[in-house]
């Protein structure tokens, strides 16, 4: 094997061919998913597959570029009305949720900017201010919102002689595909190197060569673009919109989950996702619960394994392959 | 035309002159020392070039242009790396992964290719990281997280950082500090030949004399933030100020 080869093979999005035959196996298993799991799970499984989306931006941000936001709900919010009101206007789907993702990353950009200055808490109650903010303005403004009674969104179009539902899980999920297949690239390419640089010492990043102004503005508008998507596939799932539904406690959802997940985990955000939708479901009953499960999760994991679930994964994996040597 | 000019650098934080009325020239591919005992202002020197810190008052010229005002990033792309005192590595990432932001400059940028991960711009510069690993003896490091490397490996890893990225002008802090003596033997050797194999001028901060004056062309000599002397290691080793400076420290 030639040394040229053998970087390419460094620069393979998968590299183990046993990591290949999972991943079918996954893929296979949840396209079949809508023939075996009951409308409850499919229901459950889009949700998940939605959330991943808007996680995956904030893990972007916080996770591999070390830039605080508490103001996601405000990004999911942006993003759902402007997919709202776009629809409204007769905009072809695919138009109005790149349409909601870059207004979204315009947000992102502004409210980025008090990150070339702010850091860590600083910048948390910055971002903190503006999703309550964009919450404050959905809320007074019934032009924005759609009135009194919310905005009603249409739902996913019945494809292929499958219910709205199924072909809406089949829709979300390729875009969580593409979604996560393009993070991965991101991630490992100078970009992901740049915001990496950031995040571990941005002193040693700026006298590379790397602009903070540049590569920071630009986490923060990818990170938005990807919570408005989001945003949007959420309102278009639930068929209706209103500020109510992205409040601070999505913020947090989202928050958690990115840690439950794993802080710079690309596969984490599925982790996460997955684990704050079905707590709450498996608590049915119990709902004052999820809160304090979540919680305590959080700390459990900042204490015991802060690469989070996809970080004990590995540790699992890496188990299995030296066993018994360990 | 000189590469680097110096002129009348004066830096205060609050009360205390940490550099004041400091001035020199370097010539190309020229190792030149800056020496002095702890507190000279040797490291605010090198913050002022890189442009981590803006200078109170004075001048400073790279290739005839002022660097002042400029932003770190702006100044690397001038052509100027540079190493810390207190290693400042990318510390969750592969020592591949921090040789390869060295090249970050000298990447052709395109976010779609980012995205579509057409990789051959990493290749490119791939093979000039190799061709560093290979000259810092590296190898065996490669895919190792820099966090787990010893620390003789995290200073040659940040040596080798700056080098990947070509500049004109290499700023070492310390390069040796902290290191056994037989890899300081070792780096002291890859200095000089960093300015013979990649064609580059040095300036350098040491406190071990001995190594200085085996490696440096010139010296300037800091004490207390101010100039005391330069000149040649032998000039400068026979001078009282320098000697009476140094009196009590390792000399
Ligand atoms: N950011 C800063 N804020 C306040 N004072 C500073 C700052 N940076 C440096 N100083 C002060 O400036 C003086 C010179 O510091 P500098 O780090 O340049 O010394 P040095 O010659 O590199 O010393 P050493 O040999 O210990 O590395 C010191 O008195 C130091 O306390
Ligand atoms: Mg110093």
């Amino acid at each position: 094997m030639n040394l040229v080869e053998s970087y390419k093979d460094d620069l393979k999005l998968i590299e183990k061919p046993w990591t290949r035959c999972w991943v079918a196996l996954l893929i296979v298993g949840v396209i079949l998913f809508p023939l075996f799991g009951s409308e409850h799970f499919v229901y459950l499984a889009t949700l998940i597959f939605i959330f991943s989306i808007g996680i995956l931006g904030q893990n972007i941000l916080i996770g591999y570029t070390g830039q605080i936001s508490l103001g996601q709900a405000g990004f999911l919010a942006i993003g759902a009305f402007t997919f709202g009101h776009l629809t409204k206007m007769g905009v072809p789907l695919g138009l109005c949720l790149i349409g909601a993702g870059c207004m979204a990353a315009v947000f992102g950009v502004l409210v980025g900017f008090p990150s070339l200055r702010l850091k860590g808490p600083y910048l948390a109650i910055v971002t903190l201010g503006f999703g309550i903010a964009i919450y404050q303005v959905f809320t007074s403004y019934e032009v924005l919102s759609g009135g009194r009674m919310g905005m009603v969104v249409p739902k996913f179009p019945a494809l292929f002689g499958l219910t709205s539902e199924v072909s809406m899980y089949y829709f979300v999920f390729l875009l969580c595909v593409i979604f996560l297949a393009a993070t991965y690239n991101l991630i490992s390419s100078y970009i992901g190197r740049a915001f990496v640089a950031i995040r571990d010492n941005d002193i040693a990043a700026e006298v590379l060569g790397v602009n903070l102004t540049n590569y920071k503005l630009l986490s923060f508008a990818i990170s938005s673009f990807y919570t408005g998507v989001s945003g949007a596939l959420y309102g278009m799932f639930m068929g209706f919109l209103d500020p109510q539904m992205f409040n601070f406690s999505e913020t947090l959802l989202i928050f958690v989950a990115v840690i439950i997940g794993g802080l710079a985990s690309v596969e984490g955000a599925l982790f996460g996702a997955a684990f704050v939708i079905l707590i709450p479901q498996l608590l049915s009953g119990y709902n004052e619960l999820t809160p304090v499960i979540l919680g305590v999760t959080v700390v459990i994991i900042m204490i015991f394994e802060p690469l989070g679930l996809a970080g004990r994964w590995f540790k699992m994996r890496l188990y299995w392959r030296n066993w018994p040597f360990r | 035309m000189q590469l680097l000019t110096v002129d009348a650098l004066t830096v205060r934080f609050g009360g205390i002159s940490a550099l004041s009325d400091v001035g020199f020239t370097m010539d190309d591919r020229e190792i030149l020392s800056i020496i002095g005992p702890n507190g000279a202002g040797k490291t605010t020197l090198f913050n002022c070039i890189s442009g981590v810190y803006q200078p109170t008052r004075g001048e400073i010229l790279f290739q005839g242009e002022s660097l002042l005002g400029l932003s770190p990033d702006r100044i690397a792309v001038k052509g100027i790396g540079r190493t810390f005192q207190n290693i400042r590595l990318f510390n969750n990432m592969t020592v591949l992964d921090n040789l390869m932001l060295g090249r970050h400059i000298r990447f052709r940028r395109n976010p779609l290719q980012a995205y579509l991960r057409i990789r051959t711009e990493e290749l490119r510069h791939r093979e000039k990281v190799e061709e560093v690993i290979g000259f810092l003896d590296l190898q065996a490091y490669r895919k190792m997280r820099v966090m787990d490397c010893p620390y003789g490996v995290q200073k040659r890893v940040e040596l080798g950082r700056a080098i990947v990225m070509e500049p004109k002008l290499l700023l070492l802090d310390e390069p040796v500090a902290g290191l056994t003596a037989e890899e300081k033997n070792r780096v002291a050797y890859l200095v000089t030949e960093i300015r013979g194999r990649f064609g580059l001028s040095i300036l350098l901060i040491e406190h071990d004399l001995r190594i200085v004056s085996r490696l440096a062309d010139r010296m300037v000599v800091l004490n207390f933030g101010q100039k005391l002397t330069e000149g040649t290691p032998a000039e400068v080793q026979k001078n009282p100020e320098v000697i009476r400076a140094y009196v009590g420290e390792e000399a």
